[in-house]
């Protein structure tokens, strides 16, 4: 960030201008004298927050922005600097142990970062220099440098393509771990530049970075030594990013132009800002209420003593008289003084120690999370990762989960399933001894013999074979050769017998737009119908009977969203023109000829139920007349130069009309393990899934449909680019309608949700789905006027958080974070969990509460910048309902129960300001102050909230409705908090005059001895340090050995400590306060007595409630058996309080 | 986002280290600790593992219960205010004239008469009350280690004895205001005979200070040697003091900072009311008791002023159970804990339904 400003700042004067020159190579144009090369920021990635010597300052600054830290502090000096009656070592010792505990995390943390950093900024990349190549490192790459890279290498930064080693001067790249598209782009060289690039002369004019990832402009002067500066235009094609690899091409040269934090993949990334978890913010409320606790209390004191100090002979009657100095001081500045003292007496209340357990707990809890072998993928050999432990219990409290769809919900892998010819269905299966390879499986008539005509099934492979835009990945090397020996293959194999066609290609590679055009086409080949590639115009394809058939392509009207089929005119070589066209179903019905319809409309529909996607394939004959009609229309549209889009559209629809049907097919996107499985149990468990993505809409809906995010009888509510022309109004006035109506329907007329109970995906009668495209909701969120923008926002975010799933597709990665971002902020603030694979989810990720990285194949960017990354899909479900659930219930009681130990505490120490003329006399031993939250109650409470188990992992997995329990933070809201406090008084109250009465008389000794003021205060000691203990041993539902060696262990500690403290004469201590009054206090029966009845006493209320309290909760029915206790179990411990 | 570059490195099938944390390649080891499947009891609280548990206890509280209230009934305690408020009172006028100079002492005798026998060792006390023991500026002005015996301490007295460390640039000997303002009153027992005679009851001076108080954390300066005169030689007596520490007891064993009576008010009370040991009356031998029942005269030597506070002085006669003095916590309130505790184990056992449905399921 801050080098980022500082680049900013220093090139002030290059980023007036809109434009940057940049010298291809560092050759500075000849008849440019006064050129002065620009100062561009370098290729270094800095993701690390600190360098080695602003890390203390920084870390320190940072730390003590927190309130508390920030709190201990003043404690802390105010100790060095007032006479106060505890000494600055019992609130320095432990807040120095904080700061240092949490720099050190911070700092190892930071150093990961740093070397991650290093990988990428060392990684070597091979620059063309003089026209030697010269190995660098990334990092020093800078603007002008001409680099070469490699096939499958990723672009160190974005580059203009010079030189492409394929003859077409195209190369192609994907963008997968950009945009989430993994099809391979085409990109093209800058026309007439020079094949040697040494002698290349040219600068590039090109507009500043940007974000945006499909613009950019730009123009490049070549200078050639006779001739006047040609000028070219560069456009995105040109342009090839950093972040994407380069596929299917040997080697490219590429001239650098924009360069570390300026490259538009480092623009799409936002800052990694600190996320705190909500437990946190609970945590500084309570805090608040405690500090307001403290003053008050500190407030009362100081009143009080200035009140009981005006009766005569008590402020300093003859047997306690003041120093000099004190008679000095000024009464206000003693009165002021005296308020610290009080302050810093009773600042225990607030516990220091409780952000180191709470840091430890975290950092070592997180490791559960990466031992887990459940997490463990023997596919790629890894677990879990945590890359923040701040999170942990974040995850027990995700109400939205925004899901990447390609690599995340589906595996990114189309697959043919069957297809469906003149009514009848076909299901590919792998044992091809039928005759053709097809077998008939439930079709209308499940006879062989009527299956269709074999006319029909060669037409339609055909047609699969004909209708795309797939090109045959041509191995580099041995590209000419490979082809040739296919050929060799399948002539040996014609000669062998017709009916076997040859081994599936499944190595030879197809490069497509999408990843289902080359389903189709592998699907095909299956059939033997195999598609051979393009020979200039004419596409070469190899039947089922060994013949090669060659096709002459005429036309291919493309594929857009609106229109939603794509057409190809091919002329065979008997010189029949054909038109062969595939696309959506409901495009393609309306322009065939109907009483085919409805023979497939059932097939079509049937798949698509099944989660599949689905295509209808039609052809039509051209005659001579009507194909040179077409031919005209198409020529004139696409050179229009006005509304070309719209003329082309006209004709296309004119050509694509009375076509009939021939078949359908269905491909499926295979869906990750379990995705379905996955995204039901987080519903059940209460969460609403959004799906963001840059995918078609067609693509998305029907993964949602597979993952069972919509059903059946779930009402779409379509709010994207093509619901917005229907109407053939203004955009504008269109998405004012239908926001109003959509709202009207899902938010105004749906029966009013209960508690989080029917937003189940079963119950809800009536259930909705949301889909919106990137460019309507950029309408929704930029409208013209500002006064609609936050309207139209409401409208839209209301609309969303009733209905049960949202699919927002087509969204660019800066548009998911502020979908994420806007639901974030939305009214109760809800907790919001993204999940991607690829960097165009990084923005999400980074923007969510808690971001989940999957480890897939679109690189590490996700991994990089998540919270947590988990191998697949599936395992979101432990992580979230048996990890992120224990997380919560364990921090939540950690903190409850450090305020409530605390409070109880002090109390006692309050009270007894009553007692000793409020002069701040502590009532233990600074050794038990400091000792209290360090020694004798941290472990048992650390111990329980890295392995209490309230209800087993098992029983959580299986009903995911347990995970609404805790929802919206139910056990850290004001109702437990008020609870806890009460406990903490009542326990206080009872501490102290509990003993104030036992020392009515103080002879407690059997030998008529009398017990003073430490014994007084270390009787207190002895009921708190075992009643808090205790109570978390009530509260302990999961006791493994760790639990009985540590509570038990820290009171024996307790005990043995006392006794030790109290056994010697410390040289060091300037009063023996405490000499023997431990052992003496044992000799006494009396206290004895005391100390056992207090205890149970103070128990007792709580073992009351706790068996008194009838099981209840909506679940109780619901579960198992065993799950019934444990329900049980969850509600006494932990929801009761809340209600009583 | 930003590690782009190395990505194709793990397609060419090197695979690298990636993000924080080490490469996990390894299966996360099957341990019981790891797995979080670590054995465990799993107790669940009903009432049928409670209500036993609490009949077990109340039990156990009601044999407590008996032999408090059997032990407490036994405890006889007497107590007499002598500061000498009321006019009628014969201590007012010691009470009213008062002055830390006074060369001769003001002596005043009280009557009383025990209404029972004192059988088994008697114990006296001085109560205080509206004394501030627990003044934090009064706790802290003491130097323990110059109580301890140590000679640099004794010359140099700890900056918390202010402003009693130092009178006419010598050092205090006990510094601080708890050995400055040490409870200086004299009490004697008489006990007036039906015959007449006025017999002087013996009282133990011994045997009141915590041993470990009296022979390791107090201590005089010279550790054994018997001239303890020399030993504070340098040093003065406190400010209210009329004799020097090295002449409080003519006993060698309990002078100086190892007088008893000073170790024990030096153990600062918890309350402003308290009350400390004064001296232990014996238990005679054979069936006589103690303080048989009669007439007493109890003879103050007034010195220690309590008005200029609202103070109160009092002489308190006590007997002794093995649980310590009388005690507020008499058997009686124990007694019925015991019973208290035992009462919700009745009460659960007469509510029936869901608490039993819970039961039959498991």
């Amino acid at each position: 960030m801050l080098r980022r400003t500082l680049n900013r700042w220093l090139g002030r004067d290059e980023r007036r201008v809109d434009s940057r020159s940049i010298c291809v190579g560092h050759r500075s144009s000849s008849n440019n004298e006064a050129f002065i090369p620009p100062k561009f920021c370098d290729n270094r990635i800095v993701s690390s927050k600190y360098t080695v010597w602003n890390f203390l300052p920084k870390n320190l600054f940072e730390q003590f922005r927190r309130i508390a830290n920030f709190y201990f502090l003043i404690i802390f000096l105010v100790q060095v600097i007032v006479d106060t009656p505890t000494s600055p070592v019992t609130s320095g010792l432990p807040l120095f142990f904080v700061i240092t505990v949490t720099a050190i995390k911070q700092g190892y943390e930071d150093w990961l970062r740093h070397k991650a950093d290093n990988e990428v900024n060392k990684y070597p990349v091979t620059v063309l220099e003089q026209g030697r190549r010269v190995r660098k490192e990334s990092e020093k790459i800078k603007v002008g440098d001409v680099l070469e890279v490699d096939e499958d290498e990723t672009f160190p930064c974005d580059l203009i393509l010079l030189q492409s080693s394929r003859d077409d001067d195209t190369c192609f790249v994907t963008t997968a771990s950009l945009d989430g598209e993994s099809n391979h782009k085409t990109h093209y060289t800058v026309p007439d530049t020079e094949k040697d690039l040494e002698s290349l002369n040219a600068t590039i004019e090109c507009e500043q970075p940007q974000p945006d990832l499909y613009k950019f402009v730009g123009r490049m002067h070549i200078y050639k030594a006779d001739q006047e500066p040609a000028v070219r235009s560069l456009g995105p094609e040109n342009l090839l990013l950093k972040g994407s690899t380069l596929k299917n091409t040997q080697t490219i040269c590429g001239v650098a132009i924009y360069t570390g934090m300026e490259t538009k993949m480092a623009l799409n990334y936002q800052g990694k800002s600190q996320k705190r978890s909500a437990v946190e913010k609970s945590i500084n409320a309570f805090l608040l209420v405690y500090l307001c606790i403290l003053v008050s209390k500190a407030l009362v004191c100081t009143t009080l003593k200035y009140v009981w100090q005006n009766k005569p002979g008590q402020d300093e009657p003859w047997y306690n008289e003041k120093t000099q100095r004190e008679k000095d001081t000024n009464l206000y500045l003693k009165m002021f003084t005296d308020f610290l003292s009080f302050m810093v007496l009773f600042n225990f209340i607030i516990p220091v120690s409780m952000y180191v357990t709470v840091e430890m707990q975290k950092f070592l809890g997180s490791f559960f999370i990466t031992w887990d072998k459940d997490f463990f993928d023997p596919e790629i050999k890894e677990g879990a990762l945590v890359n923040t432990s701040d999170l942990n219990e974040e995850l027990g409290q995700v109400e939205y989960v925004f899901t990447d769809k390609t690599g995340t919900l589906t595996q990114n892998n189309m697959e043919f399933i069957e297809c469906c010819i003149d009514g009848f269905q076909y299901k590919y299966q792998d044992a091809g001894t039928d005759l053709d390879g097809f077998c008939v499986t439930d079709g209308p008539a499940n006879k062989v013999q009527h299956k269709a005509g074999r006319e029909k099934e060669e037409l339609f492979l055909r047609a699969l074979c004909l209708c795309h835009t797939v090109q045959v990945k041509e191995s580099p090397e041995q590209g000419q050769g490979q082809r040739d020996g296919l050929m060799d293959q399948v002539d040996g194999l014609g000669v062998d017998g017709k009916g076997l066609h040859p081994p599936p290609q499944e190595q030879r590679g197809f490069i497509a737009s999408s990843p289902d055009e080359v389903a189709l086409v592998k699907g095909a080949m299956r059939y033997g119908f195999t598609f051979l590639g393009f020979e200039s115009k004419t596409m070469k394809i190899l039947t089922r009977d060994n013949d090669v058939e060659r096709y002459e392509l005429l036309h291919v009207l493309n594929f857009d969203p609106v229109r939603r089929r794509m057409s190809v005119i091919v002329r065979s070589k008997s010189g029949d023109t054909l038109l062969f066209c595939k696309g959506a179903d409901s495009s393609i019905f309306p322009r065939v000829r109907q009483e085919e319809v409805e023979r497939i409309r059932m097939n079509v529909e049937r798949n698509a139920t099944e989660g599949y996607r689905t295509l209808c394939v039609a052809y039509k004959y051209l005659n001579a007349e009507e194909y040179a009609q077409a031919d005209a229309g198409l020529r004139e549209a696409r050179l229009a130069l006005q509304d070309r889009e719209e003329k082309l559209m006209a004709v296309y629809n004119q050509v694509e009309t009375g076509m009939s049907l021939i078949g359908a097919t269905a491909v499926e996107d295979r869906l990750q393990e379990e995705a379905a499985e996955t995204m039901e149990a987080l519903q059940g468990a209460g969460m609403k899934v959004w799906v963001l993505t840059g995918d078609k809409m067609e693509t998305a809906k029907s993964t949602c449909y597979a993952c069972r995010l919509f059903q059946r009888n779930t009402e779409l509510l379509e709010l994207t680019v093509r619901t917005l022309e229907d109407g053939g109004r203004r955009r504008e006035e269109r998405l004012h309608e239908l926001l109003v109506e959509y709202h009207k329907k899902a938010v105004q007329d749906a029966p009013p949700v209960k508690a989080g109970v029917t937003r189940a995906w079963s119950s809800a009668n009536h259930d909705y789905g949301f889909i919106i495209d990137g460019a309507t909701l950029s309408m929704v969120l930029n409208s013209s006027s500002e006064s609609n923008s936050s309207r139209y926002k409401n409208l839209f975010l209301q609309i969303c958080q009733n209905c049960t799933s949202v699919l927002c597709c087509r969204m660019a990665p800066l548009q998911k974070a502020q979908i994420v971002k806007m639901v974030k902020n939305s009214k109760g603030s809800p907790i919001t969990l993204s999940i991607g694979d690829g960097a165009n989810d990084v923005s999400m990720i980074l923007e969510a509460h808690v971001g989940i990285g999957i480890k897939g194949k679109e690189g590490r960017q996700a991994v990089r910048n998540s919270d947590y990354a988990i191998p697949k899909l599936k395992h979101l479900k432990k992580l979230l309902l048996a990890h992120g659930h224990l997380y919560y219930v364990r921090i939540a009681h950690l903190v409850q129960y450090f305020f409530y130990k605390n409070l109880c505490f002090i109390l006692p120490q309050f009270l007894y300001q009553f007692f000793c003329g409020y002069s701040q006399q502590p009532l233990y031993d600074a050794a038990y102050l400091t000792m209290y939250n360090i020694c004798f109650t941290s472990m048992p409470i650390l111990a329980y909230s890295l392995l209490e188990q309230h209800i087993c992992m098992e029983v959580l997995l299986d009903n995911a409705t347990l995970y609404r329990g805790i929802a919206k933070n139910g056990m850290l809201r004001w109702g437990p908090f008020f609870y806890w406090t009460l406990l903490g008084v009542f326990h206080g109250l009872l501490f102290f005059f509990g003993v104030r009465y036992l020392f009515g008389n103080p002879a407690l000794q059997d030998n008529g001895q009398v017990f003073g003021n430490w014994s007084y205060g270390t009787i207190v000691f002895t009921v708190l340090v075992f009643t808090v203990t205790l109570k978390l041993a009530l509260d302990t539902r999961h006791w493994t050995w760790i639990n009985h060696f540590v509570i038990w262990g820290s009171l024996a500690f307790y005990v043995f400590f006392s006794f030790f403290w109290g056994g010697i004469i410390w040289p060091f201590l300037k009063q023996q306060r405490l000499y023997f009054v431990f052992a003496n206090m044992l000799s006494s029966v009396s206290a004895w007595l005391v100390i056992i009845l207090l205890i149970l006493l103070s128990l007792l209320p709580e073992i009351l409630l706790v068996v008194f309290r009838k099981p209840r909760g909506p679940h109780a029915g619901q579960l198992s058996q065993e799950g019934l206790l444990q329900t049980a179990r969850l509600h006494l411990s932990h929801h009761l309080p809340i209600s009583t | 986002m930003m590690a782009s570059s190395y990505t194709a490195k793990e397609e060419d099938g090197h695979i690298t280290v990636s993000g924080p944390g080490a490469l996990r390649s390894r299966k996360p080891e099957n341990t019981a600790f790891k797995q979080q499947r670590l054995p465990a009891w799993q107790p669940i609280l009903t009432a049928g593992t409670v209500l036993p548990a609490f009949f077990i206890i109340g039990l156990l509280f009601i044999p407590i219960g008996i032999g408090l209230f059997v032990t407490s009934n036994n405890i006889k305690e007497f107590e007499i205010d002598y500061t000498g408020v009321d006019a009628s009172s014969p201590c007012y006028n010691c009470s009213q004239s008062f002055s830390w100079n006074s060369s001769r002492p003001c002596t005043c005798s009280i009557p009383f008469y025990l209404e029972q026998p004192y059988e088994s060792n008697v114990y006296v006390y001085y109560g205080l009350s509206n004394f501030y023991q627990n003044h934090r500026r009064y706790v802290k002005s003491r130097d323990d280690s110059q109580l301890n015996g140590d000679p640099k301490s004794l010359m140099e007295p700890s900056k918390e004895c202010e402003p009693y460390a130092f009178h006419e640039n010598k050092p205090i000997a006990p510094c601080g205001a708890i050995a400055n303002s040490m409870f200086n009153d004299t009490l004697e027992l008489f006990y007036n005979d039906p015959n007449g005679t006025k017999v002087q009851i013996l009282l133990n001076t011994t045997g009141i200070a915590w041993w470990t108080d009296k022979h390791v954390k107090f201590g005089n300066p010279g550790g054994n040697s018997p001239n303890l005169t020399a030993a504070f030689q340098g040093t003065t007596k406190p400010i209210n003091w009329r004799r020097p520490v090295f002449d409080l007891d003519a006993d060698e064993g309990n002078n100086g900072f190892i007088n008893e009576d000073f170790i024990v008010w030096m153990r600062t009370a918890a309350l402003p009311t308290f009350r400390k040991l004064y001296r232990i009356i014996n238990k005679k031998s054979g069936m006589v008791p103690t303080l048989p029942r009669g007439n007493y005269s109890l003879e103050v030597v007034y010195n220690y002023p309590v008005r200029s506070f609202e103070g109160r002085k009092r002489m308190i006669l006590s007997t002794i159970s093995w649980m310590g003095g009388e005690e507020p916590l008499s058997g009686h309130r124990l007694h019925r804990r015991g019973l208290r505790v035992l009462l919700p184990g009745r009460r659960a056992a007469a509510r029936p339904p869901q608490v039993r449905e819970q039961k039959q399921q498991r």
